[in-house]
């Protein structure tokens, strides 16, 4: 059984990376798009398998959803021939060497990490017994409650913002 | 009992501060005058109340903390008053005379431009002189002495259109500065020295209590002393700072004579009669004093002798008077010092008042017949006296009084000093001697300047000659008040040896400061001997002086005017270098003020235009450089920026990972 | 057995795959999902620290992040149409105004 899970722990791992890949690699944009959906996929994936399925739902509805729509809605709008652009520039060096060094140390860094025991009361057994969307909703609503309120006025203030930006006369 | 002795300075304060402020929009003469002369004479009003108080309390020494001003450390400063005799006497002096002289100015100053600024500055001036007589640590005094410093400068500068003026306001702040700066040098050494001892003070009756901690004639207190003699030197147009005082006559008449005759000028002297005891420690310094004091009064009598102009005969015959008082502080003659003070206030205001109704009888008499003559040069004047009969009798009582005429008040006090000169123990005979002279050329120069002005022929041109009239009375009362006070003060002090024959009539003076003065000169054995026959001696010395003096005088410009003519063409270089002042002014720019120009002309272009300004300069290029060579690195292009940003997370998670 | 380091350097690949993309593509709108990409890295990160240490603040933290991105496209997508029709171009190497 769990090396079932770890099976598919690598496989889902694997479509992830090759989609990630495939979002900086592809020449055409909506290419790109299609591929990082397909990551945002993968990871509600993860999320399911980190027994936090409210957050998958999230995952998808908001990322692939809302958010993947409104960059291909504006893909479409500014329907230009978005392939003609080249696709990378000469920092191409710079940037794998910045990319490399920083993937080295992030690995050394969590490999040597200590990690800890559980400590908190959220188990998997609580999860399922509860249910993940009370969980968040109860944490949400008591503790977080002012982030929460700044939040939405983030995002009122966004949609004022975009609506301002994108109006052709000011 | 004595907790609003505040409301004496404030009165002024208030003046200066509705003439200063509004004085433009009240325009009207009339109400600004009344409003600087009523501030002072309230002020005026509280003194009096104090004083009556103090003379019936058995208690004579009082402090009043107003306010906390200063607390650093070991030092507590407050906003503190000192009442005593010596104070009293002085917030009387000063105020009393204030008040006479704005009354004065009220007529006198009529029709100038800036009559509100006049006013204001007299206010601010009393305010000034009245926190540096009250003040009851060295701090208090010290504001109130660069005060009076500044009001000087303002006055001497008012009519600052003209360039003698305002040269003249600047010669005099310099000069002050000088003197300033030796008493702050002695004020931080004296504090620090009995700091050392554990007493961290500068208050002054702490100070006198606690002197002894000092050793007694040991260099510190001989150099704190010198220190506050500077100060002193400066504030009271002492050698070798008194140049200032003969061109201070550049301001208004009444300024001349509240503040250059009667009251700042003084402050040196009540200074040191403040700190007695400090200075009767250092018989070196009182030495000094006496010496420079001496020197002062025969010098500047010299000078005195040629000078034509009135009122700088007047500011001559002020800094030889401060010489004297400085010869009484040296040989210790405190109350003697104190009593001159007074009668010179008196006699001295009164003759500057005196000389101003006159330059303002000419002046009027010029400008009726549209002369250009100078109304202060005595060889203009002559016969005035039967055209000014009041400014007449009341300049020659107090010319009598300085020239030290019997029952005069000058006489009394300047016969104290002479006495103690020659009798006290820190006394000498050649001081004596040299006080002796100068006294016999003060009366002659007196006289000179009387029979010049008052006696003989008009010289007046003929035009102007019978448009000279007599000041009016805003202007005479304060002459007559003066006059008075100059003729009849002297019985303050009245002898013992004189007393006696007049059945013992006591020198009240002397009795009323005794609780400041009496405890140092018993604790440093400074008592004048000799009996009373050796006094009366000296006494009668010194009324034949006066006597031969204005005989001199009688004779060279009465009874043969042409023999001074002759005397000049006797000896054409002694009057030349007389006339000139010895040449001093011209000495100190040679030897001081010149070099220091120098100084500052080579510091200007070699230290400032090369070394300050390079570094400046050199700061902007080295930024302006290295902006050219580094804006280069701004590319505009988004992805430098996020690379480099890239990198810097590099860095610091290395910095992490290594740590 | 998926231990907590499996979704580390999982999400540190897809964090520098992200890198790479924000630092070499020239159309803006790949470089606005490379950063998208990189945001999800994070919230890898935090989803598994979260479930593992049985906390839900990590989770809480991961929804504000979703908040912000979704305000972040908002605001950047409207940014990149204003440009668009400045420029007819959302080459990111266009934007150089800011230099000497």
């Amino acid at each position: 059984m769990e090396l079932l899970q770890l099976i598919f722990f690598y496989v889902v791992a694997l479509v992830t990376l090759v989609a990630g890949i495939g979002v900086i690699s592809c020449r055409n944009p909506i290419n790109s798009a299609i591929s990082l959906v397909m990551t945002f996929f993968c990871l509600a994936v993860f999320y399911v398998m980190l027994h936090a399925p409210f957050m998958a739902a999230i995952q998808v509805m908001v990322y692939a959803g809302a958010i993947m729509v409104l960059i291909i809605f504006v893909m479409m709008l500014l329907n230009q021939g978005l392939v003609a652009i080249g696709k990378h520039r000469h920092a191409l060096v710079g940037a794998g060497i910045a990319a490399a060094l920083l993937v080295v140390q992030m690995v050394i860094t969590v490999t040597k990490g200590q990690v800890s025991e559980p400590v908190g009361a959220i188990t998997a057994k609580v999860v399922e017994s509860v249910g993940h969307t009370q969980l968040i909703g109860q944490a949400m609503f008591t503790d977080f409650l002012l982030p929460f309120e700044i939040a939405s006025i983030l995002l009122l203030v966004a949609i004022v913002g975009a609506v301002v930006l994108a109006k052709r006369e000011v | 009992m004595y907790d609003n002795l505040w409301l004496i300075p404030l009165f002024p304060f208030v003046g200066f501060l509705i003439n200063g402020l509004l004085g433009k929009k009240i325009r009207n003469e009339k109400i600004i005058g009344a409003i600087a002369t009523l501030a002072i004479f309230s002020s005026f009003v509280v003194s009096c109340h104090y004083f009556m108080q103090l003379l019936d309390d058995p208690q004579k020494i009082h402090q009043v903390v107003v306010a906390k001003w200063i607390t650093a450390g070991p030092l507590h400063v407050n906003w503190e008053f000192l009442l005593d005799p010596l104070s009293g006497l002085m917030i009387l002096n000063v105020s009393g005379l204030a008040t006479l002289i704005t009354l004065y100015s009220i007529g006198y100053m009529h029709g100038e431009e800036g009559y509100a600024r006049f006013f204001s500055y007299m206010n601010l001036f009393a305010f000034a002189m009245l926190m540096l007589v009250l003040g009851g640590n060295a701090l208090v005094l010290f504001v109130g002495w660069e005060g009076v410093g500044l009001c000087s400068y303002l006055l001497i500068g008012y009519y600052y259109e003209k360039k003698s003026a305002s040269d003249a306001g600047k010669k005099a702040f310099v000069v002050n500065r000088v003197g300033d700066f030796g008493f702050l040098l002695g004020l931080f050494t004296l504090f620090w020295s009995l700091g050392q001892k554990g007493v961290w003070t500068i208050n002054f009756v702490e100070i006198a209590e606690n002197v002894h901690l000092l050793e007694n004639g040991g260099l510190v207190v001989t150099v704190v002393t010198l220190c506050f003699f500077l100060g002193a030197t400066g504030k009271s147009a002492q050698i070798p700072l008194y140049t200032w005082l003969p061109d201070a006559m550049e301001g208004p008449t009444p300024v001349s004579a509240l503040i250059h005759a009667a009251t700042m000028v003084t402050a040196g002297v009540y200074m040191i009669a403040r700190m007695n005891g400090l200075f009767a420690m250092a018989p070196d310094t009182m030495m000094t004093i006496a010496i420079v004091g001496a020197a002062t009064a025969l010098f500047a009598a010299t000078i005195g002798l040629a000078q034509n102009d009135i009122k700088r005969v007047l500011a001559y015959s002020t800094v030889s008077q401060l010489g004297y008082m400085f010869l009484a502080m040296g040989v210790g003659a405190f109350t003697a010092g104190i009593f001159h003070l007074l009668t010179h206030a008196f006699f001295k205001a009164c003759l500057f008042l005196g000389s101003g109704s006159v330059i303002h009888g000419m002046h009027h008499a010029f400008h009726h017949a549209h002369l250009n003559d100078d109304p202060q040069d005595m060889r203009n004047m002559g016969g005035l006296r039967k055209k000014m009969p009041i400014t007449f009798i009341t300049f020659l009582c107090s010319t009598l009084a300085i020239s030290g005429i019997p029952f005069f008040s000058g006489f009394f006090s300047k016969d104290e000093i002479l006495w103690w000169s020659f009798a006290s123990t820190r006394g000498h005979w050649i001081l004596w001697a040299v006080g002796a002279f100068a006294a016999l050329l003060t009366a002659f120069y007196m006289f000179r300047l009387v029979f010049m002005t008052f006696f003989g022929e008009q010289k007046t041109a003929a035009a102007a000659k019978d448009h000279i009239p007599e000041s009016p009375f805003v202007i005479t009362f304060p002459l007559m008040v003066l006059a008075t006070l100059a003729t009849f003060g002297g019985l303050l002090g009245v002898p013992h040896a004189l007393g006696k024959l007049f059945g013992h009539m006591p020198n009240i003076l002397e009795e009323f400061l005794a609780p400041v003065f009496e405890h140092t000169q018993h604790l440093h054995e400074i008592h004048a001997h000799g009996s009373a026959s050796t006094e009366y001696m000296f006494m009668s010395i010194s009324v034949a002086i006066a006597v031969v003096g204005i005989g001199i005088a009688w004779v060279m410009y009465c009874k043969n005017p042409e023999l001074p003519g002759r005397f000049v063409a006797a000896f054409p270089k002694l009057h030349r270098a007389v006339f000139n002042k010895w040449y001093i002014d011209e000495f100190y720019d040679a030897m001081v003020v010149n070099p220091t120009k120098k100084l500052g002309t080579v510091l200007w272009q070699i230290f400032d235009a090369r070394f300050v300004d390079g570094l400046v300069n050199g700061v902007a290029k080295v930024v302006r450089g290295s902006g050219r060579v580094l804006r280069y690195t701004q590319t505009g292009y988004t992805h430098n920026y996020a690379l480099s940003m890239a990198v810097g997370v590099v860095v610091i998670i290395a910095i992490c990972v290594i740590n | 057995m998926i231990t907590l380091t499996h979704y580390m350097v999982l999400s540190a690949l897809l964090f520098t795959l992200g890198t790479i993309g924000v630092l070499t593509r020239k159309n803006a709108i790949v470089v606005f999902m490379c950063v998208e990409l990189m945001l999800n890295a994070v919230n890898l990160t935090f989803i598994a620290l979260s479930s593992h240490l049985g906390n839900m603040d990590g989770q809480i933290f991961v929804f504000f992040i979703m908040t912000v991105a979704a305000a972040e496209a908002a605001v950047g997508l409207a940014l990149m149409i204003a440009f668009f029709r400045n420029r007819e171009s959302i080459d990111v190497e266009d934007f150089s105004l800011l230099k000497w």
